[in-house]
């Protein structure tokens, strides 16, 4: 599957997310939103409008937000619980843990404006330590859908998903990458173009520049495949046992901390199974400057270009 | 139950209790004594429930946010018939289900994971709030100490149980005036707490918490907000030596104390 990488159209994923949670809630009567004051910011306003009972807003208080999304799953409610992504995670992670992961309630999590959304408001409003904190968690899947059409596909199979999940969303605009009509499959890779090189995985927004980063290296006479991995965990082992098997190298790309996150997941993988060389590309452990979320991450490393130089140095590394 | 009957039940789950934490060697004993009558009263007789449907989705919802005291649940959940009472013996034995904090996958009876101080209301409020948009006829009720109030997360659900008129819900605050390290008035004395739950819009009622006279009338109101009995408790209730001693949050009796805690627990059942 060669998808396409140079489609001018941007889409904020919340939008997929806000329209299928919509059509979700009006098929099912036992789904709720709830939110801490965050109700435009989540795009909770057409959900609203349609299902003014059913729109559960605590205020600001984050651990009082995530208990109740725990108690309102104990009573038979199907919740999706909606903050900016930070403060779902960091301000909830002990309500995360117990109420939701260790008692296995029923709840969706839905952290809105991950990563380095929220880029010029600085660290306090990066997410970029999320992937760590929940991905250590049982029983709690943690997914980054690249595109729109990822995302709606997440969200509805998390309605049908017995358990609870994380789901990483970003309000920053990215091109379509799946095909329409793409189902969502837990722990299961996306194979975005084939190539015998080196392998590209990313989730998220870095999806779609890796993809961009396999056209420049195509241009070098490098063939780059490219694996979109959403699920972090369960992680899919098989897809990355083979691309370390069958293309020798492994370049991950994250909108995260270095420490613990994608990368982190994949080179555990790597080592246990198929030690290759690896190049991680995220931020490097640090509070990260001001500037935009593409700002930040062309500024680590991440831009296209910059991504194909890393994978062309990481070849070089390549066993014989 | 006739208050006569739940009186003499909550002696036998303190002697049940006493001899649990006795024989593991651990458990907060102090904090269990000062619950048990407000646990048997809801058990035998005010909370709607079937102990083999323990899913039954019309149950009433209890939550012990003060999951320390797990045993003192496991035992009434066992005088109850959710799981066999000689089960009790594996308390804090290895594998077993009855760990030092209550497990809703593994405790029929559990409804969610406590241990960390501050969930359970959060968690309660939510239950509450579900039966408010299903239609449920379910009452919730959620037992927490009076130092675990120092938690800031029990004020933001006491907020919500506020803006959401949840008149369905019932906070017991189990005022024994200790905590682990010291008596409340000397650490963050949160006391008196009817004006601060008054002041956030709930009914307040408070009662001696180990008296069973004033226990089952309390758990049994119903208002038009949501209602908090501060029930004032004795640590380590029942049991002359451990009374009001901040020692016995989690000491465990040794062979002398543990027959003269029996005797006097016995005495008082005959």
């Amino acid at each position: 599957m060669n998808a396409p990488v140079n489609s001018p159209k941007l889409y904020d994923c919340r939008d997929a997310f806000a329209a299928t949670l919509e059509r979700l809630a009006t098929e099912d009567d036992t789904i709720v939103a709830v939110c801490n004051d965050s109700v435009g910011s989540s795009k909770l306003g057409g959900f609203k409008t349609k299902f003014p009972d059913r729109l559960v807003n605590v205020g600001i208080a984050e651990q009082n937000m995530v208990g109740v999304g725990a108690g309102l799953a104990n009573g038979g409610r199907l919740p999706y619980v909606c903050g900016a992504a930070p403060f779902l995670t960091g301000r909830s992670l002990e309500q995360i843990k117990a109420d939701i992961c260790y008692s296995n309630a029923n709840v969706k999590l839905v952290g809105i404006s991950s990563g380095m959304a929220y880029g010029e408001l600085g660290p306090t409003h990066h997410s970029i330590e999320d992937f760590a904190w929940t991905r250590v968690l049982p029983n709690l899947p943690v997914i980054a859908p690249c595109d729109r059409i990822e995302t709606a596909a997440a969200v509805e199979w998390a309605a049908s998903y017995s358990g609870p999940c994380f789901l990483r969303l970003s309000r920053v605009g990215v091109p379509d990458l799946l095909p329409e009509g793409h189902k969502f499959v837990l722990g299961k890779a996306n194979l975005l173009r084939e190539g015998s090189d080196v392998t590209l995985i990313a989730n998220g927004t870095l999806t779609h520049r890796m993809m961009k980063a396999a056209s420049i290296l195509a241009e070098r006479g490098i063939n780059a495949r490219v694996l979109n991995l959403a699920t972090v965990r369960p992680i899919d082992e098989e897809a990355i046992i083979a691309a370390a098997n069958e293309t020798g190298a492994i370049v991950t790309a994250e909108e995260h901390s270095v420490f613990g996150g994608l990368g982190s997941a994949v080179a555990e993988v790597v080592v246990d199974h198929s030690p290759v060389p690896m190049r991680r590309l995220g931020v490097p452990g640090i509070f990260a400057p001001t500037g935009s979320a593409e700002f930040l991450l062309d500024e680590f490393g991440m831009a296209p270009s910059a991504i194909a130089d890393a994978a062309q140095e990481l070849i070089r590394r390549k066993k014989a | 139950m006739e208050i006569s009957e739940l009186e003499r039940m909550a002696r036998q789950i303190r002697l049940r209790d006493l001899r649990a934490v006795y024989e593991a060697g651990a458990g907060h004993i102090g904090g269990e004594m000062s619950v048990i009558d407000v646990l048997t009263a809801l058990y035998f007789r005010v909370l709607r429930l079937w102990p083999d449907q323990p899913k039954n989705p019309e149950r009433d919802r209890f939550v012990l946010s003060k999951g320390h005291t797990a045993c003192a649940l496991y035992v009434t959940l066992a005088k109850r018939g959710f799981i066999p009472e000689e089960e009790i013996s594996t308390f804090l034995k290895p594998h077993s289900r009855l760990n030092g904090h209550p497990n809703c996958n593994k405790v029929p009876g559990v409804e969610t994971n406590t241990g960390p101080l501050g969930h359970g209301l959060p968690v309660a409020v939510g239950m509450a709030k579900a039966a408010k948009l299903s239609g449920a006829g379910y009452h919730t009720y959620v037992v927490t100490g009076d130092g675990e109030m120092q938690e800031g997360s029990n004020w933001e659900a006491i907020m919500a149980a506020a803006q959401f008129k949840l008149d369905n819900l019932t906070l017991i605050i189990d005022h024994n005036r200790f905590q682990q390290g010291a008596s409340l008035s000397e650490t963050n004395d949160l006391a008196p707490l009817r004006p601060k739950l008054e002041a956030f819009a709930w009914d307040v009622t408070e009662i001696d918490g180990n008296n069973m006279h004033e226990v089952v009338p309390a758990l049994e109101h119903r208002g038009d907000r949501p209602h908090c009995i501060v029930a004032h408790t004795n640590k380590g209730h029942g049991i002359s030596f451990m009374q009001d001693t901040v020692d016995w949050h989690h000491k465990v009796p040794n062979k002398e104390q543990y027959e003269i805690a029996v005797a006097e627990l016995s005495e008082a059942l005959q």
